[in-house]
């Protein structure tokens, strides 16, 4: 059987269609976001600690950032 | 047990199922109930790799019915006596902890997972960017004081980070609004496009700015789109930038 690429591993080129401006009236480059905005749509990239469930680790990182909703993506167990 | 977990904050938490689907790497201890060669061991890892079945374990987040994953390495990295250090990089989903009973049962003498640190998950990895509690209230602190947005930017990045894995579109500024409303993407909407798309693989829709408009499901492959003129090459799944975001640009219907 082939070994199957792992998706991290996948090469991607960006072909161009066709070309246009973007109207720098609306919007924002992602690392421009005003510090708010910024926040919501953030992610944290967590070195979990050993011991606590992830979904507490998440729930303290709401807690510390005093913020109404995080999740997390893929559950590590304790 | 320890390592990578992307937190997702507010309005990001809409990237989750992105990162769900873009794989894992781990760092598995593994302790065996018996005596068991170093060549049978990096025999066996080799065995459960590719294709999987594996029923998940009792105390588990699904259904526990046989399903199957994806294995795409088990690297042997180092035995001492019944202790195996191996790396593995799976499909999300994969129960390590199951992984190592059942090679257990395969050597023979039984096994166990002992020590697991997650190393990577999507495109997230400890090597970069990675973060501790302590850091982020540590860095949150000083940003409440000093409210330097650099001091954000340590520990917390955008979201169309998670992204990064996933094949990508570039749109229009004029076809933003529509698939912020839930618009399906047509073809004069698209700038520009990654390879190794295919009908019904996820797709990220973003702006000129970089700025993610929604994920998609593509109906039609990279080369296809870009022979396209008219019509849908993308129904969208979920959309992760608010309404009015951009000015809308289309017609509405007469009521």
């Amino acid at each position: 059987m082939p070994r199957s690429t792992p998706p991290w591993e996948v090469e991607r080129k960006t072909i161009a269609k066709t070309e246009d401006e973007t109207d720098p009236k609306y919007g924002h480059k992602p690392e421009e976001r005003p510090a708010e905005e910024y926040v919501r749509y953030g992610v944290i990239n967590l070195d979990k600690p050993a011991g606590p469930t992830s979904h507490e680790v998440a729930a303290w990182v709401k807690r510390i950032l005093n913020i109404k909703q995080v999740g997390h993506g893929g559950t590590l167990e304790a | 047990m320890t390592g990578v977990l992307p937190i997702t904050l507010e309005e990001s938490r809409k990237v989750v199922q992105a990162l769900l689907y873009s794989g894992k790497e781990y760092i598995c201890l593994m302790k065996l109930h018996g005596k068991a060669t170093e060549e049978r061991v990096k025999e066996v890892l080799k065995e459960f790799e590719n294709t999987i079945y594996q029923r998940p374990p009792l105390r588990a987040s699904v259904k526990r019915r046989l399903r199957t994953r994806k294995i795409y390495y088990n690297e042997f990295l180092e035995m001492d006596g019944r202790n195996v250090l191996f790396k593995v990089g799976c499909e999300g989903g994969t129960y390590i902890r199951k992984l190592c009973f059942d090679i257990g049962e395969v050597l023979g003498c039984g096994a166990h997972m002992q020590e697991l640190r997650r190393t990577r998950a999507g495109p997230f990895t400890e090597n970069e960017g990675i973060v501790t509690l302590h850091e982020v209230a540590y860095w949150f602190m000083e940003w409440q004081e000093k409210k330097n947005e650099e001091i954000l930017k340590r520990f917390i990045q955008p979201m169309e980070n998670s992204l990064k894995l996933i094949p990508k579109i570039h749109v229009r500024d004029s076809a933003v609004d529509a698939i912020c409303h839930g618009a399906s993407l047509t073809a004069p909407g698209v700038l520009s496009l990654e390879t190794g798309i295919e009908a019904s693989s996820m797709v990220a829709i973003l702006t000129l700015k970089g700025e993610a408009v929604a994920l998609a499901k593509a109906l039609a492959s990279t080369k296809e789109i870009l022979r396209m003129n008219h019509g849908i090459v993308a129904k969208t799944e979920r959309v992760l930038m608010p309404r009015g975001t951009y000015p809308k640009c289309w017609k509405s219907g007469e009521i």
